[in-house]
């Protein structure tokens, strides 16, 4: 039997057992650990978490249905709000969700362009995970660095696409416009500086005792786990599963471009980190081959003026950087898909945040929300 | 105009597959179905793919044999589906069955990828696939806040976007995307001092 219940948490409904150490914590909405309005209502037994429970909603706008009432060119500022860390992230799966319907041909510059602007989100967004993840755990110089860079990202978006956040950056078919010479050129220059910047997040971090001591061997999550959980990007590579969207379905100019996968062992919080810092390498070696094979000629296709798919119904997911980001569109052949459902690594990598913690002190659990990397703008849709 | 070079284009999707209409084409999935249906008779009751792509087949399974089929499709190793990576419903208000139950399935190993459908009618349960993939969780928690579906046996049936007392499912097609006027926010009368 589903529903009649009252209270929003089924913990607050457990009473705890007078004359124990039992205690219920509530953890946000506001606490700024738990990057967003997420609400971790918490069951303690002195220090130790015994039982999770997650509160999510707060940011639930609709999108979905919104999709289903505008057309296939008009939703693609609505994606820019669901992962608004990686925005063009989630434009690129949307479009590239929408494109697969037809079979038209996307031009190499736009391919090439689409995954250059592709990998910097993947840049910034692990640049404001490790910022706000050292920060919670401790580390400010991490922070101010972290940001220093991802502002430097941010001011090449501005310069191709006039907004530094919700960057709208792609097109069904293509790009908007081409982007302007200078951005090549800042872009190689920050290509060019960016890993050695990630040289002294190293020096930071990497073999800092207090760091190891916080990250390692908590938040454990076993490969088997992480599959049965659906989690799916760093997480999953971090507990020792080579699955990547980006090698395992090739989409833009993966096919084209060379780089390696990294893989985890332990599937703790400190593998995770050590994932995304090569994940973020291997980003700029990404950029690096792109800009160098990058070819000229129109960044986009010739598209018919009013998107009309045939019916029928299409999966499509791209590597966000959070993880899998993919949507299920059904068409019933008119200008607005019949139903739109967004396929969020978050919602689905943070229901297996009870499984982390259960066990763990309460102050990991500051830690491993930290290594999931929620937004919870895509969280909640 | 606009509407013709949309339909050619539609059209010229199609046309590739219809060069050899001699050879008869296996369908995407064959091997696939024929597997469960080798072990579980009639719980496939149609296959479809879009343009008979292979990331697109769609098995139309019967609700009563979901939780087996699953479980078989995720163990077996020529299948090994290990991730449930999205579960939704979508709603036909006008057709019999009212809600199409979506269970996108991916295999690591195999790099493919699968879509299950169960049909549903109004006021039908469908089974919990929560004790087959734990990530079924919390995705059926959503359908059921947003569509109102109920999954049988599920272990935590509780709404989770929507608050507890909301009272109807939003994403029905039937429900209005500015609202049914649940919460209407009306400014509490301030009091003034020495009042």
């Amino acid at each position: 039997m589903v529903g009649g219940v009252e209270s929003s948490s089924r913990i607050e409904r457990i009473t705890t057992v007078p004359g124990t150490e039992e205690l219920i914590v509530n953890m946000g909405p506001q606490h700024p650990s738990t990057h967003g309005v997420l609400r971790v209502i918490l069951k303690l037994e002195g220090e130790t978490v015994k039982d999770v429970d997650c509160d999510i909603g707060y940011l639930h706008r609709g999108t979905e249905k919104i999709g289903e009432n505008i057309t296939y060119t008009m939703f693609i500022p609505y994606t820019d709000r669901l992962d608004y860390i990686a925005a063009p992230s989630s434009n690129l799966a949307w479009v590239q969700a929408v494109e697969s319907f037809f079979d038209w041909e996307i031009p190499d510059r736009a391919l090439f362009l689409r995954t250059i602007v592709g990998e910097l989100s993947r840049i910034a967004s692990h640049l404001l995970w490790l910022a706000t993840h050292a920060l919670d755990i401790g580390a400010m110089t991490v922070f101010l660095w972290c940001f220093r860079e991802r502002e430097m990202v941010l001011d090449l978006f501005e310069m191709a696409f006039g907004a530094r956040l919700t960057v709208n950056a792609f097109r069904l078919g293509g790009l908007h416009q081409d982007v302007p010479p200078e951005f090549l050129v800042e872009a190689r220059k920050f290509i060019n500086l960016f890993p050695s910047r990630v040289d002294d997040y190293e020096t930071l971090l990497t073999e800092n005792r207090i760091w190891l001591q916080r990250t390692r061997g908590v938040g454990v999550i076993s490969a088997e786990d992480a599959l049965d959980y659906g989690m799916t990007g760093p997480i999953l590579r971090a507990s020792g599963v080579k699955w990547d969207l980006r090698r395992a379905k090739p989409y833009a100019a993966y096919p084209y471009v060379d780089f390696t996968i990294p893989v985890g062992e332990n599937g703790d919080v400190y593998d995770r980190y050590l994932v995304r810092l090569v994940e973020m390498r291997q980003s700029a070696h990404i950029i690096d081959q792109c800009l160098d094979m990058l070819p000229g000629g129109p960044v986009s296709c010739k598209t018919p003026r009013t998107i009309k798919p045939p019916a029928g119904e299409i999966y499509h997911s791209i590597e966000n950087p959070k993880g899998e980001f993919g949507f299920y569109i059904v068409s019933d052949g008119s200008e607005t898909p019949y139903r739109v459902k967004i396929r969020p690594p978050s919602f689905i990598n943070l229901a297996g945040l009870k499984k982390m913690c259960v066990g763990e002190f309460l102050a990991d659990v500051v830690a491993i929300i930290g290594s999931i990397d929620i937004v919870l703008g895509e969280c909640d849709r | 105009m606009s509407d013709e070079v949309g339909t050619e284009e539609a059209n010229g999707g199609n046309s590739p597959g219809t060069e050899s209409p001699e050879a008869p084409k296996t369908p995407p999935g064959k091997a696939l179905r024929e597997l469960v249906e080798g072990e579980f008779p009639g719980s496939i009751l149609d296959q479809s793919a879009y343009e008979d792509r292979d990331d697109e087949v769609t098995f139309i399974l019967n609700g009563d044999a979901l939780v087996k089929v699953a479980i078989y499709l995720r163990d077996h190793p020529a299948s090994s589906f290990k991730i449930l990576t999205d579960l939704t419903a979508v709603h036909y208000p006008d057709d019999e069955y009212t809600f199409h139950i979506v269970y996108q399935l991916v295999s690591v190993d195999h790099c493919r990828l699968l879509r299950l459908k169960v049909k549903l009618k109004e006021d039908q349960e469908v089974p919990t696939v929560s004790g087959v993939w734990s990530s079924a969780n919390w995705m059926e928690r959503e359908v059921y806040d947003l569509f109102g579906v109920r999954f049988k046996d599920h272990p935590d049936p509780r709404r989770i976007f929507m608050p507890e007392d909301w009272g109807s499912h939003p994403f029905r097609k039937d429900y209005p995307l500015e609202g049914l006027g649940e919460r209407v926010y009306t400014k509490p009368k301030r009091k003034e001092i020495g009042e």
